[in-house]
């Protein structure tokens, strides 16, 4: 195909594709195999990796017309470290094998992806990790020792994308590299991390002595904070990115129980919820308006600020429903351990929003870090003065 | 199910915020003369005023082209509102043009006395003003200051905007809407808070008025006006809030202390990125205002009180934001940084408090109060 396809060709390539692999009649990998063979995976990567060239917003088209016919989905919420973050960083800098090898599994949801990025020393100023990477002089192979926090689907996953320190003696941003880490190897430790909900999604990754064939290297060689900054900077567009109906997301719960049980409100309560109520329709709209100029091909900056906004507006109104519920408040649902596989917040209890929502200014960027965010890119501002830049790593104060 | 709002600008609406924006970069930026001019009793500068609603052809945005008009809309009056925040500029805009035009677009246009109001006020000749106080929102109680008695009107009512710069009052009484030539009622000066909008106490005494509308039409198309007013204010709260946003990076930015300079303070950057948020959020809420005005969609009351209720409060946070991180000279005459503070405090009020707009908000969005 030369020139990118537009809707109606999308369309009728969809409908084409779906009279050759009826959903009814193809198992659900099989099917999923043929659809990123068919470039329907992802309409905006490239021809012969799942997509077709197209323009992303045209994804809609091909979704609309597999969900009409009943076709299996790839699950998206279940592999979204994969599809969000690895996939396209792998886009970016792997190699044409590479390519070959991780994309359509990872599409497929055939392999579960996670990140190993976050270090118990390194949060926030991630540049500053501390994970070694050593090269074995004799097979080329990069032997791996450290220690990785907060990776959600460790326990499920087959790959992780993985930052680690090859040079020490570099200034922080520049002794860094990227790697696709084989989970399975026999130095990889998953262990479950408690949080303060009671159940354990994320989990803690202990790596001693993982080799990893320098094939598997991503990008350069100290070239791993450059591919991490696309990574990162993929996880914040899809956090910010749902469509939501008015009165949706965690407002919904809040009106629910307000309208539904007179007895429970006061006046302040009342003031409280009508403030809130505003500012999560702002918040829609907002999300809305970065929406339609992303379409209109004008994306603004609104879209570093959608995860701010949503990550208070969340532990506000979870944090009102609970004082709403009186008596009821001071009780929880479950404090049983449990690992979920996803983050779902429907079918639980108000203390559990309010409690999981806490991590919603800690995840993916703090909120304080994305604030420093939106003022230095957004507005302009100066940084502020520092001087662990231009220092050798290893005399970093840790 | 409400049809998607368009919350973006067509390139229209940007060519005509490009002409206002030149206009008022040229003719609006003195602010010590708006300032000098305030003080004399007269803020609105009649040359500036006959080029944006003559010569640009504001005044006539709402009016329908066989009316006199330029058959535009809301969308359209909301991006010279914001540009009209953005300079502060003292014109009386949202009072004429939008405010009074709606309420006359609200009763039977083929009536002489309509029309022959219209058709001037599109034409940016005369200026039509409501006479009810800029604090009246949308869904608030009928004004009852104004009662007929043989046809003649009597009250008093305060707190009128651009009064007494108006040619024609648009008076709502007991018996309907009425027009009262300025000349014919007395009308005095109030000393407003803010400089930019000059407010006016008129009193009525067996004053003689022309019928525009009876008592059923005159509410309808008092509340559209209202609500019109109150929907497109958020625009230009929003124009004032990113002039003082942009000002105030400006500003941290240059100033130095400490050797370095003050906008590279954490402190000073989360609060000022707080703001951006604020205000990316007061756009999307003005621009939905706007566009349910303009497409009369179904969910327009709701539209409007959610941008008031959060246009109003972050106008007024960027005002006093700009202030107090411009230190000392914020606090000064000399600084334009007031004119801003005062315009967004009372344009706070202005079509209603937020507190107002949450009110209306329980009942169109069924989250009544405990009972009483």
């Amino acid at each position: 195909m030369s020139a990118a396809p537009d809707a109606a060709a999308l369309r009728r390539r969809t409908e084409e594709f779906l009279a050759a692999h009826p959903p009814a009649r193809t198992g659900r990998t099989a099917f999923l195999r043929a659809r990123f063979d068919a470039g329907l995976a992802w309409v905006h990567f490239p021809e012969g990796l799942g997509g077709l060239g197209a323009p992303r917003t045209l994804q809609t088209e091909v979704d609309g017309v597999l969900g009409a016919a009943g076709a299996p989905d790839n699950d998206p919420r279940r592999i979204g470290i994969g599809l969000g973050m690895a996939a396209p960083t792998i886009l970016a800098y792997g190699t044409e094998e590479q390519k070959q090898r991780f994309l359509r599994p990872l599409w497929t949801g055939e392999e579960v992806w996670c990140q190993l990025f976050s270090e118990p020393g390194a949060g926030s100023d991630l540049a500053a990790l501390a994970t070694r990477a050593v090269r074995d002089e004799d097979t080329g192979d990069w032997i791996v020792d450290g220690q990785k926090v907060w990776t959600s689907s460790a326990h499920l996953a087959r790959w992780a994308i993985l930052v680690a320190r090859t040079d020490p003696a570099l200034p922080k941003h520049q002794g860094i590299t990227y790697f696709l880490c084989d989970m399975t190897d026999p130095g990889v430790e998953v262990r479950s991390l408690r949080q303060i909900t009671g159940e354990a999604e994320f989990n803690e990754v202990f790596l001693t002595g993982v080799r990893i064939p320098d094939r598997h290297r991503l990008g350069a060689v100290g070239q791993g904070w450059e591919v991490a900054r696309t990574t990162l900077m993929n996880e914040r567009v899809s956090i910010g990115g749902m469509r939501l109906p008015r009165e949706g997301g965690m407002i919904a719960p809040l009106a629910a129980v307000w309208r539904d049980r007179p007895a429970l409100r006061t006046h302040a309560l009342h003031q409280r919820l009508l403030e809130l109520w505003v500012e999560a329709e702002v918040a829609r709209l907002t999300g809305e308006r970065l929406r339609q100029q992303l379409a209109a091909g004008r994306p603004g900056p609104e879209g570093s600020g959608m995860k701010l906004t949503f990550a208070r507006l969340n532990q506000e109104i979870s944090g009102l429903e609970v004082e709403l519920l009186g008596e009821e408040g001071l009780l929880y649902d479950d404090w049983t351990m449990r690992r979920p596989e996803l983050v779902d917040f429907t079918g639980r209890d108000a203390g559990y929003r309010y409690l999981r929502s806490k991590g919603n200014s800690i995840e993916g960027g703090t909120s304080e870090i994305l604030l420093n965010i939106v003022a230095e890119r957004v507005l302009g501002l100066p940084a502020e003065p520092r001087d662990d830049k231009d220092l050798p790593w290893k005399d970093l104060a840790r | 199910m409400t049809a998607t709002p368009d919350l973006l600008y067509t390139a229209a609406e940007d060519d005509l915020r490009a002409a206002v924006r030149a206009l008022l970069d040229t003719k609006a930026a003195d602010h010590g003369a708006t300032l000098a001019r305030a003080e004399a009793g007269s803020p609105h500068d009649p040359a500036l005023w006959h080029t944006l609603a003559t010569g640009i052809g504001a005044a006539g945005l709402l009016v329908p082209e066989h009316l006199g008009g330029h058959g535009a809309g809301p969308r359209e009056a909301a991006v010279v509102l914001e540009e009209l925040g953005r300079s502060a500029a003292p014109l009386p805009y949202l009072t004429g043009p939008v405010t009074a035009a709606t309420a006359l677009l609200g009763c039977d246009t083929a009536q002489p006395a309509v029309a022959g109001l219209l058709r001037p006020l599109a034409a940016g000749s005369t200026l039509c003003v409501l006479a009810v106080p800029l604090t009246l929102g949308p869904g608030a109680p009928h004004p009852s200051a104004v009662t007929t008695v043989d046809g003649r009107l009597t009250g008093t009512v305060s707190a009128v905007a651009d009064g007494a710069a108006a040619d024609v009052l648009l008076v709502p009484a007991d018996t309907g809407l009425y027009a009262v030539r300025t000349r014919d009622a007395a009308i005095t000066p109030q000393t407003p808070l803010d400089l930019t909008r000059p407010l006016a106490r008129i009193t009525l005494d067996r004053t003689p008025g022309d019928l525009l509308a009876g008592p059923a039409t005159a509410r309808a198309a008092l509340d559209r006006a209202l609500t019109t007013g109150a929907g497109l204010l958020a625009s230009e709260q929003l124009g004032l809030a990113e002039w003082c946003l942009a000002e105030t990076v400006r500003h941290v930015r240059g100033r130095h202390q400490f050797n370095r300079p003050v906008g590279s303070f954490q402190a000073l950057k989360h609060r000022l990125a707080q703001l951006w948020l604020e205000i990316a959020g007061a756009r999307a809420a003005a621009r939905n205002a706007a566009d349910a005005l303009a497409t009369c969609a179904p969910d327009t009351a709701l539209a409007v009180a959610v941008a008031q209720a959060s246009c109003s409060t972050a106008a007024v946070h960027a005002a006093e934001e700009c202030v107090q991180l411009h230190g000392g000279i914020g606090m000064t005459w000399e600084h334009p940084a007031h004119l801003y503070l005062k315009r967004a405090k009372a344009d706070a009020l202005a079509f209603g408090t937020p507190g107002h707009h949450r009110t209306r908000i329980a009942a169109l969005a069924d989250l009544p109060g405990p009972r009483a």
